[in-house]
């Protein structure tokens, strides 16, 4: 069996991106490094529930969602988010005609296949998440980046499926536009 | 059910496919309209790739682009 230390040694190696998946989610340094110190914690009193079948990263990965989960649980009740105002989707109406067709087709993107191109994408999208407003991209990143079900949101955010749905079309509508600007 | 969708519906159905498990109906009116619309089925590719590029995010090794990267 490893000395201690040095299980905490890999554990401090994955900081970093604890960090990052962390703050892509909650949008808050302080919160995002709070969630990070609980994670390893936990990982570190819970050693024993590493069987290493799984990789550190995706172990880790997995505490660190539920305490992320917790941290929305307990931010969703400040009544900063509760105020945000709620569209329907229809604000992407503009985008048809009044018979439903596009005012202006999408374009085909080009595929981001090398290095450099996978990496201006992905920052450009990073700066397309950065403006939407806090309440979508909080539900959106719930959906594509922690991979949570339409369920568990509804659940955790206390909106209904419906809502959910809009919300998530209004996120992918809205970050559509922005790289249909800063990539194609 | 009409016979073909507007590109408004399919954008809001192409959306819900990623979240829920459409049914035989939705999946076969989208089919229909990407058979004959390009930019509907640009729009459900570029959703794709939107969703693939989420996942990438945190794995990304990058410098930041707001970061205090000294070089």
């Amino acid at each position: 069996m490893p000395p201690p230390d040095d299980f905490q040694t890999k554990l401090e190696g994955q900081r970093a991106y604890l960090l990052r998946f962390a703050t892509l989610q909650l949008r808050d340094a302080d919160r995002a490094e709070d969630c990070v110190q609980e994670t390893l914690l936990a990982a570190l009193t819970g050693e024993g529930g590493f069987d290493g079948r799984s990789s550190l990263r995706t172990w880790l990965t997995g505490i660190l969602k539920h305490k992320i989960v917790d941290a929305i649980r307990r931010s969703s009740r400040e009544p900063a988010m509760a105020l945000e105002p709620e569209g329907d989707g229809s604000e992407f109406d503009a985008l048809f005609d009044p018979r439903g067709h596009w005012a202006e087709a999408p374009s085909a993107w080009e595929r981001p296949d090398s290095a450099l191109e996978r990496s201006q994408f992905l920052a450009a999208l990073e700066t397309c998440l950065g403006q939407l407003p806090a309440r979508t991209a909080r539900a959106f990143m719930m959906r594509e980046h922690m991979g949570l079900e339409t369920e568990e949101i509804c659940k955790e955010l206390g909106i209904t499926a419906t809502n959910c749905w809009v919300m998530l079309y209004r996120a992918r509508m809205a970050l559509r536009l922005c790289l249909e600007r800063t990539w194609k | 059910m009409k016979m073909m969708l507007p590109c408004r519906e399919v954008t809001r159905l192409v959306s819900q496919g990623l979240d829920r498990r459409l049914g035989f109906g939705e999946r076969v009116a989208l089919r229909v309209h990407f058979a004959m619309c390009e930019g509907c089925g640009n729009f459900e590719r570029q959703m794709k790739l939107l969703r693939e590029a989420v996942r990438q995010l945190a794995e990304a090794d990058r410098p930041r682009e707001t970061g205090s990267q000294s070089t």
